[in-house]
C-alpha cells in the first residue's frame, strides 16, 4: 500500500491486516507492480538466460533436447511395432514432434513460477521488490525457449513437406494460451510448493501421467473410457488446436479451446492475488 | 528538511514458530486465512511452539538521525529490519515508511554469482526500482567507491565476502535512499573500507534516516544518535542517550563469569580490588573508584616452591571485553612455603566512567624470547566501577595534559 505524501515522498504502510480487506487498492497495487516490474523482469530474464548458457557446454540444445528424445522414443516404438497406435492425419514423426514440443512449452510454463520463486529465495529474503517480476521473468524465459522450439518445429514440418497455411499465423496465440494456462497452474501450486518440496518433486511425475491422457503422442481416441478422459482433459483442446494450426489440419474443438482459455485467464487473475498475499508469509519461512 | 519523520513504528510485534513442520503448516493456514480475508483475532495469540520474535516495539526516526539497533544474536534485530523493509508482515502494530528505502539485510544482497559485478549493479539497482539512465550516471562512482578495480568485470562468485559487501554497501549508499537500513554490513570489510564507509555514512546522514546494526560499541557510539536495545524481542531501551543504551546492553554480560586457566603449579587464593579512598561498593558488590584515585590490588597466592622467580600481571578490559591496559610487576622471588602476598598500586587512575574487569596472571620469568610458562590466569575475574568523570563520549581514558597559552 503506498501513496504520495504532500512532501512528494512515497509513503508505505505495513499492517497485519489482510490486503484483501481493501480489494480495490490491492488490485491497483497488483496491476501497477506487474507494470512497473517490466524492466526488472527483463533484466532478470536476461541474467538467467545468459547465466544458463555461460555454464552449459551444449547451450541452447537443452531447450529442445527433451521433446527430441521423446519423439525418437515414440517413433521407434511405433515403427518397430512394440506399440500399435491409431493412424494420424499427418506423418507420425511430425505428429509426435509437434505434440511433444507444445507439451514441453506447457510443462515449462507450469514449472516456471515455482522454480523462479525458489531460485530467488535469497533475493526475496533480503530485498523488497515487486515479486510479480519473478513471474514475468519466468514467462520471458519460457518464451525464449519456446521460440527456439518453434524454429525447430517449422524446420521439421518443412522437412516433411507439409505446407503451412495462413493458420500458422495463429501460432503466437497458441503460444500465449499455452503460457497462460501453464502459468495459472504453476502459480496455483507455488505457495504450497515453496513450503513443501514434495510439490516440486511430484510435478514431473504428474505431468508424465498427464501427457498420456492428452493427445500428445497418441491420436485422440474415439469411443470408450479413453475418449471421456481425453475430452475431460483441458490440455487436449490446447494441443489439438495448436497442432492443427501448425500442421494445417482441420481444427475440431475450437470452442473448447476458447472456453479453456477464458477459464484459465480468470484463474490466473485469482492466483496472482493469492501469490501476492502469500508472499510475505512464504518469505518469513525462507532462510536467508 | 530534517525534523521530517521518515520511519514511525507503533507497537510492532511478530511471532515465529520454533518447529519447522508446524511453521510450514501455520504458513499454509495463514495463507488460506489471508485469501479468505479473516485473520485479525488469531494473530494476538501464540499457537503451539510459537514465540514473540519482536514484541511491542515503537519508535520514530527523523531525517538526519541514525538509530543503532543492538541486542544479542536472536534478539529480533533482523526480523525487525525485515518488517521495516516490507519483507515480512507484522502480526501486530503498524509501520509507516516515507521515501525510498535502501536496505542491506544480512550480507550479500541477492547478487547473482555467475554475473559480473557490473551486471549485478544493474540487476540490483533495478530491483531497488531505479531506472537504467539513473544507474548509468552512477555506475562509475559505485565501482570506484567499492574499490573493485578490474574485478568488476569478473563473476561475483570469484569475489571475497569483503568484496561482496563492499559492492552491496556502495550500491545502497549511492542510490540516495531516504531510509537506509544496514544490517552488520561493515562486519567483514577491512579497516580501510570500514573507515571509508563510516565517512560515507556521515556524509549521507544529513539527508537520510539510518538504521544501523553493529556489534562494535565504539563504532555505534561514534555514528549513532539514538539507540534501540532489544532483548528477546522486547525493547529494553530507546532514546538518544547512546552511552546509557550501550551500557544497558553490555551490562547483561556482567554475570558472565570469568574463567580460570592454570597448570596446577600456581593458584590465586584471594584477589581484592580497592582504592586509596574508600567509596564503597555498587549493588552487585563491586568496588567503586573515582577517576584519579589509586587502584590497589592485593594478591594472596600459592606457587609450588620448585618454581622460583615469577611475575604477576594484570590486564584491564572494558565491558565490551576490549583490552585497555596492561601492567606487570617484574621478577618476584617465591617464598619457601610457596605462600605469597603482594600488592600492586596503580596511581592516579585515568579510566573514565564505566565498568571494568581485570584479568590476573602469574607466569614464569624467561630469558630471551622464550615463551613464559603460565602458572595461572584468571580471566575477567574481578570487576570494578569508575565514577566521577563523565566524558559523554565513549573513550576509555582521560589523560592529563598541560596547557601553555602562547601569544
Amino acid at each position: 500500500m503506498s501513496k504520495k505524501a504532500e512532501s512528494g515522498l512515497k509513503v508505505t504502510v505495513y499492517t497485519p491486516k489482510s490486503s484483501l480487506s481493501n480489494p480495490i487498492i490491492m488490485a491497483k497495487a497488483l496491476l501497477s507492480d506487474v507494470y512497473s516490474s517490466r524492466e526488472l523482469a527483463w533484466r532478470l530474464a536476461v541474467r538467467d538466460i545468459s547465466a544458463q548458457y555461460r555454464q552449459a557446454a551444449l547451450g541452447i540444445v537443452w531447450a529442445f533436447v527433451l521433446p527430441l528424445v521423446n519423439t525418437f522414443t515414440w517413433v521407434f516404438l511405433s515403427q518397430s511395432g512394440v506399440v500399435t497406435l491409431t493412424e494420424t492425419a499427418i506423418p507420425y514423426p511430425v505428429y509426435v514432434f509437434v505434440g511433444t514440443m507444445l507439451w514441453q512449452i506447457l510443462v515449462d510454463s507450469i514449472n516456471a513460477p515455482l522454480a523462479e520463486t525458489t531460485a530467488a529465495k535469497t533475493m526475496l529474503s533480503k530485498l523488497n521488490f515487486p515479486r510479480e517480476a519473478l513471474i514475468v521473468s519466468g514467462i520471458y524465459k519460457t518464451l525464449f525457449n519456446a521460440l527456439i522450439k518453434v524454429v525447430l518445429v517449422i524446420t521439421a514440418i518443412a522437412f516433411f513437406a507439409i505446407y503451412p497455411s495462413f493458420s500458422l499465423l495463429l501460432l503466437p496465440i497458441g503460444l500465449i494460451s499455452l503460457i497462460l494456462v501453464g502459468t495459472a497452474i504453476g502459480l496455483l501450486i507455488t505457495p504450497i510448493g515453496v513450503l513443501y518440496t514434495d510439490i516440486g518433486k511430484a510435478i514431473p511425475l504428474f505431468m508424465q501421467f498427464l501427457m498420456y491422457i492428452t493427445p500428445v503422442v497418441f491420436a485422440m481416441p474415439s469411443g470408450g473410457l479413453a475418449e471421456i478422459v481425453f475430452k475431460a482433459n483441458p490440455f487436449s483442446y490446447l494441443i489439438l488446436t495448436i497442432r492443427g494450426w501448425i500442421t494445417n489440419t482441420p481444427v475440431e474443438f475450437l470452442d473448447g479451446f476458447i472456453l479453456v482459455n477464458i477459464l484459465f485467464f480468470i484463474m490466473l487473475l485469482f492466483v496472482l492475488l493469492i501469490y501476492r498475499l502469500a508472499m510475505p508469509i512464504l518469505i518469513e519461512r525462507m532462510s536467508s | 528538511m530534517s525534523n521530517e519523520v521518515l520511519i514511525s513504528v507503533n507497537n510492532l510485534s511478530k511471532k515465529f514458530s520454533k518447529d519447522l513442520k508446524r511453521s510450514l503448516w501455520y504458513g499454509l493456514t495463514d495463507i488460506s486465512k489471508e485469501v479468505v480475508g479473516i485473520s485479525e483475532k488469531s494473530k494476538d495469540n501464540l499457537r503451539k511452539t510459537e514465540f514473540w520474535a519482536v514484541k511491542d516495539v515503537s519508535f520514530e526516526l527523523k531525517r538526519g538521525e541514525c538509530l543503532g539497533l543492538i541486542g544479542r544474536n536472536g534478539a529480533g534485530k533482523t526480523t525487525l529490519l525485515k518488517m521495516l523493509n516490507g519483507l515480512v508482515k507484522p502480526d501486530q502494530g503498524d509501520i509507516t515508511m516515507r521515501g525510498r528505502v535502501g536496505a542491506l539485510i544480512s550480507l550479500g544482497t541477492g547478487f547473482d554469482p555467475i554475473l559480473t559485478g557490473r551486471e549485478n549493479i544493474y540487476v540490483n539497482a533495478s530491483i531497488l526500482g531505479i531506472k537504467k539512465v539513473e544507474i548509468d550516471k552512477k555506475v562509475d562512482e559505485i565501482i570506484e567507491f567499492a574499490e573493485l578495480g578490474d574485478f568488476i568485470e569478473a563473476p561475483v562468485r570469484s569475489y571475497s565476502s569483503g568484496m561482496v559487501s563492499r559492492l552491496g554497501f556502495s550500491i545502497a549508499v549511492h542510490m540516495k535512499p531516504d531510509v537506509l537500513i544496514l544490517d552488520e554490513v561493515l562486519a567483514v570489510g577491512d579497516a580501510g573500507f570500514k573507515m571509508k564507509s563510516l565517512n560515507k555514512m556521515y556524509e549521507i546522514m544529513n539527508e537520510t534516516a539510518v538504521i544501523f546494526v553493529n556489534h562494535n560499541m565504539a563504532t555505534l557510539s561514534r555514528v549513532c544518535n539514538k539507540i534501540l536495545y532489544l532483548k528477546d524481542g522486547q525493547p529494553q531501551f530507546f532514546g538518544d542517550n547512546v552511552l546509557k543504551g550501550l551500557e544497558m546492553y553490555l551490562s547483561q554480560f556482567d554475570d558472565e563469569q570469568g574463567f580460570i586457566d592454570y597448570n596446577g603449579k600456581g593458584q590465586f587464593n584471594e584477589l581484592v580490588i580497592s582504592s586509596n579512598i574508600d567509596r564503597g561498593f555498587d549493588i552487585k558488590g563491586r568496588p567503586i573508584l573515582n577517576h584519579g584515585d589509586d587502584l590497589i590490588i592485593d594478591f594472596d597466592y600459592n606457587l609450588e616452591p620448585s618454581c622460583g622467580l615469577h611475575e604477576l600481571s594484570i590486564v584491564i578490559s572494558n565491558k565490551d571485553f576490549l583490552t585497555l591496559a596492561f601492567h606487570k610487576t617484574g621478577p618476584i622471588q617465591n617464598t619457601a612455603s610457596g605462600q605469597n602476598k603482594a600488592r600492586i598500586r596503580i596511581p592516579k587512575l585515568e579510566l573514565t566512567n564505566g565498568e571494568y574487569s581485570i584479568t590476573f596472571k602469574m607466569v614464569s620469568i624467561t630469558e630471551n624470547d622464550e615463551l613464559p610458562e603460565n602458572y595461572a590466569t584468571y580471566r575477567h575475574w574481578k570487576k570494578f566501577k569508575v565514577e566521577g568523570l563523565n566524558t559523554f563520549n565513549s573513550v576509555p581514558f582521560m589523560v592529563s595534559g598541560e596547557l601553555e597559552v602562547l601569544s
